[in-house]
């Protein structure tokens, strides 16, 4: 009886699955296999891929010695993951700017819709177009945040000599090394603050009953008490759903934003790896190598995953 | 124990019994939040409100310098809305029909991520069967392979397939991608469990209680799937631009690059078409939006 009611289960199950489970297996799994095969071989696009073994991973990973000195076989791909890690500093300040916002916009209040609409507006005009409007924005001649910081360096040193000998200028935002990263960052914090994420933590503080907060309310319990014990327990589910998917594409993004904004520069510094393999494979034509370095970035993102999955895991309570 | 829990009832929440309601807060509270808000909001329109005053401004002048940039401009080209039109069919391309492919496109993708994943996620989330652990992981580890590099497999396949320059191929690959799987799945497991128990007791199926339980008590998480996975399909560049070939199969994206192609001139016009590009994605952030609030409400859980 307990037998056969599983076995009707996991056929249940498996017809749940059916629809999606063969797109999967077609669509992602099998290009994700072949790509692997692909990081095993040299390949041009045009002729048949070559087996060279792991020649693309020691070309990527390996060092070699030069005059007492180690230097990495590539020393841009190095450069590379490390702006991809800095450019994600940002990550954890857009999680919990996105939490405060939907936490803000998740009550009934008058024009709470038009602020939501707002708010989720940047991701919504996401798309090269808005990238340029962003671009002026930071130009470093006539775009708004330096007519501005101009107008204000030179008001303060009109009104205030002693303090400011000099008026100051806005930095060129996007043409220095010590700039280019923040300025992405900020750009990235205010395009995405308001969009996915927040709309994830609304439909997740939805979930949470009211009469929990009614409860912690007659027992006298503060704001930050119930945000702390009742809150945050319950929505963490989506805050490690967020989490590992900004993992994710912060590690596997930077491309579009890059190329349009920067090209990669100046001197590399916003080149990310998802930049890197995009060149790699279709501007060189090494599709090989493309895919020798995502086969690196998958297992970082793997490992980065597990011990998510493993420390963060603990933390997540499911009702 | 469980059967002698109350069955918990699912309730829409009406404006009476919404206790958190803002205005028992103190004024100043209120206006504060308004304020901060506002401030807020002002930063997020203002790259949309550019975007917008040079649609309609001098198409000769946009982006020249501050001097001729005006935040109300003197004089509105309306006509670069309609220059967006004649400037695509020069180019043997039809607004319109840019418009209606990137529609169908992103209401088939949507519609089938949503019906295929919500029911994928089920089984993941509440169902038992074998292997079903390492099925998910497996699920989790694909989308940590970076896109650039399936796409020319993928591409392959839809040449194999004979799906270049068709529906099929703008359409199908994207159901799949286990993003939806893995956000409905979480979304799933934190509904609370007694309903689905007791539904079970009460002797409904499982497919029922996919259907009439768990599917409307995750209005919230299929409304935000959906938007996601409509603005996704409708900003997609680089798959549409390297499965479709003939100007009829292309979508809004491709064809606004149009205007990327020449001079200072052209970002009235490209701001235009981007404007008229925003309107859809707004309506169904609009529809989406009120599932977001609209919250599942169980009394009797806590017996």
């Amino acid at each position: 009886m307990k037998i056969s009611e599983r076995k009707a289960e996991a056929l249940v199950a498996l017809l749940f699955l059916l629809p999606n489970f063969v797109g999967f297996l077609l669509f992602t799994s099998v290009p994700v296999l072949a790509s692997l095969y692909f990081s095993f071989t040299h390949w041009d696009l045009f002729h048949r891929p070559q087996f060279v073994g792991l020649q693309n991973f020691i070309s990527l990973l390996g060092f070699a010695h030069q005059g007492g000195n180690l230097i990495a076989n590539d020393p841009f791909f190095w450069q590379y993951l490390y702006n991809t890690a800095f450019l994600m500093i940002g990550i954890p300040f857009t999680i919990a700017g996105s939490l405060v916002l939907a936490i803000a916009l998740n009550r009934k209040m008058r024009g709470v819709v038009v602020y939501r609409t707002i708010y989720f507006l940047p991701t919504i005009t996401a798309g090269v177009a808005v990238l340029i409007v962003w671009k002026w924005l930071y130009n470093t001649d006539i775009g708004l945040f330096n007519v501005i910081i101009d107008d204000l360096g030179i008001w303060l040193h009109v009104h205030l000599p002693s303090l400011f000998p000099v008026a100051f200028t806005g930095p060129d935002w996007l043409g220095r090394v010590e700039w280019a990263k923040p300025s992405l960052i900020i750009m990235g914090f205010m395009m995405s603050v308001g969009g996915g994420n927040m709309i994830l933590y609304l439909a997740a503080l939805q979930g949470v009953p009211r009469e929990l907060y009614e409860a912690a309310n007659l027992d006298g319990a503060s704001g930050w008490q119930q945000f702390r014990h009742i809150t945050w327990p319950l929505i963490s589910p989506t805050t490690f759903f967020i989490g590992i998917m900004s993992l994710i594409s912060g590690f596997q993004g930077g491309f579009v934003t890059s190329y349009v904004m920067t090209q990669g520069g100046p001197a590399g510094s916003t080149t990310t790896i998802e930049y890197y393999i995009f060149n790699k494979g279709f501007t060189m034509f090494n599709m090989g190598y493309a895919s020798a370095i995502a086969w690196f970035l998958f297992l970082v993102i793997l490992v980065i995953t597990l011990l998510t999955y493993r420390y963060g895991g603990r933390t997540v309570t499911y009702a | 124990m469980l059967s002698a829990m109350r069955v918990p009832r699912v309730e829409r929440p009406n404006n009476k019994s919404r206790p958190s309601s803002i205005y028992r807060r103190p004024w100043w509270q209120v206006a504060l939040l308004h304020l901060s808000l506002m401030a807020g909001s002002f930063l997020m329109l203002l790259p949309f409100l550019w975007m917008f005053i040079t649609s309609v401004s001098n198409p000769a002048s946009a982006f020249s310098s501050p001097e001729h940039f005006h935040w109300i401009p003197h004089i509105w080209y309306w006509s670069n809305y309609a220059d967006v039109f004649h400037r695509l069919s020069a180019n043997g391309m039809s607004f319109w029909l840019l418009y209606w492919n990137s529609l169908f496109v992103a209401i088939g993708g949507t519609v089938g991520q949503v019906l295929t994943s919500s029911m994928a996620a089920y089984a993941f989330a509440r169902l038992r069967f074998p292997g079903r652990e390492p099925l998910f992981f497996g699920y989790l580890a694909t989308m940590m392979v970076p896109g650039s590099v399936t796409l020319i497999p993928v591409f392959i396949l839809m040449r194999d397939f004979h799906w270049i320059n068709t529906y099929y191929a703008l359409i199908i690959p994207g159901i799949f991608s286990p993003f939806g799987t893995f956000m409905l799945r979480q979304f799933f497991m934190s509904l609370p469990r007694e309903l689905e128990e007791a539904a079970r007791i009460d002797g409904a199926s499982l497919v029922g209680i996919y259907w009439r339980i768990t599917l409307p008590l995750s209005k919230p998480a299929i409304a935000t799937l959906t938007t996601f996975t409509f603005l996704g399909y409708w900003v997609s560049f680089l798959w549409p631009l390297i499965v479709t070939v003939s100007p009829q199969m292309r979508t809004l994206p491709i064809g606004l690059t149009v205007f990327m192609q020449r001079y200072t001139a052209d970002y009235s016009q490209w701001m235009a078409a981007s404007v008229m590009a925003t309107v859809p994605v707004i309506l169904v952030f609009l529809f989406n939006q009120r599932y977001f609030v609209e919250g599942i409400k169980l009394s009797g859980i806590k017996g």
